[in-house]
């Protein structure tokens, strides 16, 4: 049996979304509504990766709150004069990190000691800083929001400009229930939107899915990477997340001393995290001061430019010894670490509205 | 063949009899709420609270912040301007061996806020306590467990975001003998694990028993003598340690110093 719609029933229907309607366009700000379909935000991990060390088990991952983060994340209210968020430093093209700076710059143009790292895949990451000092992905934030060259704001600032948007409200109402603004959500939502910066779609999870193939210089730049790098840069995450000294030179303008400001141990000088090396070809400038700018540079470092100190990594002792061949092989390797989904993935970039 | 399946469903079923027994003994072994001491009269409602009264001192002389003049061991002089610390975990027991502890107990004790000097423990069961334990500082989960809120709030200005972690207390002032170029003192202890924690437990008899009950709310008198911080073991000067923001000997030094800078001065029931 068929059912007619009768006139009044159309009536009903128009005016129920007229209704609706108005009653959106009252509550809700037009313009803090996502348009990107955020509902599938949960990862699908790749097999074999290991368990992640954060896993939004006290924080579930919600579209809400996942909104929530991508606002704070590209929001210049974080920073002293409304000027710097943390998308200045991470630009989602260069795997947020900071595009062809060597040292983070921040309110005023004043310069940080370090360079931006890549942000990706963060949930696997044990401690966060080039010296691993921030030990919950939940609490990286406040480094940089208070970090006189970077944001130079106080937490409680940041919260109070925060809960005096309408438009915060609404999403904190979103994300969490209710209109309250406090440090702990902003964290909490900050965390659910790094922590869902995934990426596992490159040419190089494709085929160790079995869905492409790499060329042959490609294989080749991988057997030899295997042979060479993988010891630290362990696959699939390709980092150990251990300190390592992988003998540069002591930055002097700078004298970075890496892990050891944090535990104050001789041992630990000038070690630094291993980092990923996935999206490499998109986030130079390298290394923890950006010193290099190519990848050709970073090899070269790695045949010829090991400088032997007290706390340098024995593997590196004399050097890893690579013809320009293999050097040009290993990086048509790195180049299939690039995930252009990650890097284009509208839900993450900033006009995703 | 049907006899033995019939066994074998018997024997399941004694099995996880057992099983329920053994696993219902277990629960028994929680340790019984100690029967009523004389004092007090067991009734329907079983809790009630305290309060600890915070008397910040500075060799028994009442804190005043900014303007007075304090001596340390060492007979340097100072002022204190900022006086802050982590007051944690609290634990009450009976003589009889009986133990409560809150759910979760942080405060954070703050001389420039008149509030925080008045320690509200609620939710406690009908009892006669005897003493109390507690913790100078925030344990070591909740330094690594994330974003935290209420006294943890990072916003309080107790919290180190580059080398994560609470600064258990704080101390800023002057003194004319600071080694530092604007005389300052500024003293950030924090570190929650390792040689160099400044993490420290206390526990203090109680003079007479503070009789809880759901009527009766008894007040614990404390006294906190910031004179302790730099008196013994490690006699502080100055001259020498006058910044500490970093987690080290000097910190380790002054929190070994300050483990004992409590003590209760009367339980009014
Ligand atoms: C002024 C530039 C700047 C701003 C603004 C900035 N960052 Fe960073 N970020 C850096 C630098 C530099 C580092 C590395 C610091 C170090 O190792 O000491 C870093 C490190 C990180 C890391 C650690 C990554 C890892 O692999 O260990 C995360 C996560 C991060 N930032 C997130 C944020 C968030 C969230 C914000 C905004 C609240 C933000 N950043 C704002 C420059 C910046
Ligand atoms: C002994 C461990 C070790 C080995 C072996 C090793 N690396 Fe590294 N690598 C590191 C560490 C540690 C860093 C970070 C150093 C810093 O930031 O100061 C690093 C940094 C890098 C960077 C810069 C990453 C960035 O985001 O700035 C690249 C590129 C790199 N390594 C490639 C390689 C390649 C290719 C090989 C093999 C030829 C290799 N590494 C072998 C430990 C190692």
């Amino acid at each position: 049996m068929k059912r007619f719609i009768t006139p009044l029933q159309i009536k009903k229907a128009i005016g129920m979304t007229f209704l609706s309607a108005l009653v959106l366009s009252c509550s809700v700000d037009p313009e803090i509504t996502p348009t990107v379909n955020l509902d599938n935000i949960q990862p699908v991990i790749p097999d074999g990766w290991p368990t992640p060390v954060y896993n939004f088990e006290n924080n579930p991952l919600t579209p809400a709150g996942f909104d929530l983060g991508h606002a704070l994340f590209y929001e210049p209210m974080l920073s002293v004069d409304n000027t710097v968020s943390c998308s200045s430093c991470h630009q989602q093209f260069a795997a947020f990190a900071q595009a062809d700076h060597d040292f983070s710059h921040g309110i005023n143009g004043l310069l940080g000691k370090r360079n931006a790292p890549a942000l990706q895949n963060l949930n696997w990451n044990p401690y966060f800083m080039h010296d691993g000092g921030i030990n919950n992905i939940e609490v990286q934030p406040t480094a940089p929001i208070t970090n006189p060259v970077e944001m130079g704001e106080t937490i409680s600032n940041v919260v109070f400009k925060l809960s005096n948007s309408s438009k915060y409200r609404t999403l904190f109402k979103n994300a969490f229930g209710d209109e309250t603004v406090n440090s702990q959500r902003m964290l909490k939502a900050l965390a659910q939107f790094m922590g869902a910066l995934y990426s596992y779609n490159s040419k190089y999870d494709q085929v160790r899915a079995g869905k492409a193939s790499f060329t042959a210089a490609e294989q080749q730049g991988y057997t030899l990477f295997q042979q060479k790098c993988a010891s630290c840069h362990v696959e699939p995450l390709f980092s150990d997340y251990q300190f390592r000294n992988n003998g540069l030179a002591v930055n002097t303008f700078i004298n970075d001393s890496g892990r050891a400001h944090i535990t104050q141990l001789p041992a630990d000088l000038w070690k630094f995290k291993t980092p990923s090396l996935r999206n490499i070809e998109k986030s130079k400038p390298y290394m923890h001061d950006g010193r290099f700018t190519t990848l050709d540079q970073c090899l070269d470092h790695y045949v010829s430019g090991i400088v032997s100190s007290a706390t340098l990594d024995p593997q590196l002792a004399s050097g890893i010894a690579l013809s320009s061949q293999d050097k040009t092989n290993i990086i048509a390797f790195l180049k299939t670490l690039t995930d252009t989904k990650f890097l284009t993935d509208v839900r993450y970039s900033e006009n995703y509205k | 063949m049907r006899m033995k399946k019939q066994f074998l469903k018997t024997y399941l079923f004694i099995f996880a009899c057992g099983l329920a027994v053994v696993v219902s003994c277990k629960k028994y072994h929680a340790p019984a709420p100690e029967p009523m001491p004389a004092a007090v009269t067991p009734g329907p409602d079983t809790t009630g609270s305290l309060d600890i009264v915070m008397s910040n001192v500075v060799n028994g002389v009442p804190l005043v912040l900014g303007t007075q003049k304090y001596t340390n061991a060492n007979s340097d002089t100072f002022i204190v301007n900022t006086y802050k610390y982590y007051f944690t975990n609290i634990r009450l027991t009976t003589s009889g061996g009986y133990a409560w502890s809150p759910a979760e107990s942080y405060y954070l004790v703050d001389q420039s806020n008149p509030s925080s000097l008045i320690l509200h423990v609620s939710g406690i069961p009908r009892a006669s306590y005897s003493s109390i334990e507690f913790m100078i500082g925030v344990d070591k989960n909740r330094n690594t467990s994330g974003a935290q809120t209420g006294a943890l709030d990072p916003a309080n200005g107790m919290f180190w975001s580059w080398n994560t972690g609470y600064i258990m207390a704080k101390l800023e002032g002057t003194s004319p003998q600071s080694g530092d170029n604007y005389k300052k003192l500024t003293f950030h202890l924090g570190g929650f694990s390792g040689a160099f924690s400044v993490l420290r437990s206390v526990q203090l008899p109680f003079p007479n028993a503070a009789q809880v009950t759901e009527t009766h709310k008894p007040q614990v008198n404390m006294n906190c003598d910031v004179a302790e911080w730099f008196k013994t073991p490690n006699t502080i000067s100055f001259g020498t340690v006058y910044g500490v923001t970093t987690s080290n000997t000097n910190a380790k030094n002054i929190a070994d110093n300050y483990a004992d800078m409590f003590t209760i001065t009367s339980v009014v029931n």
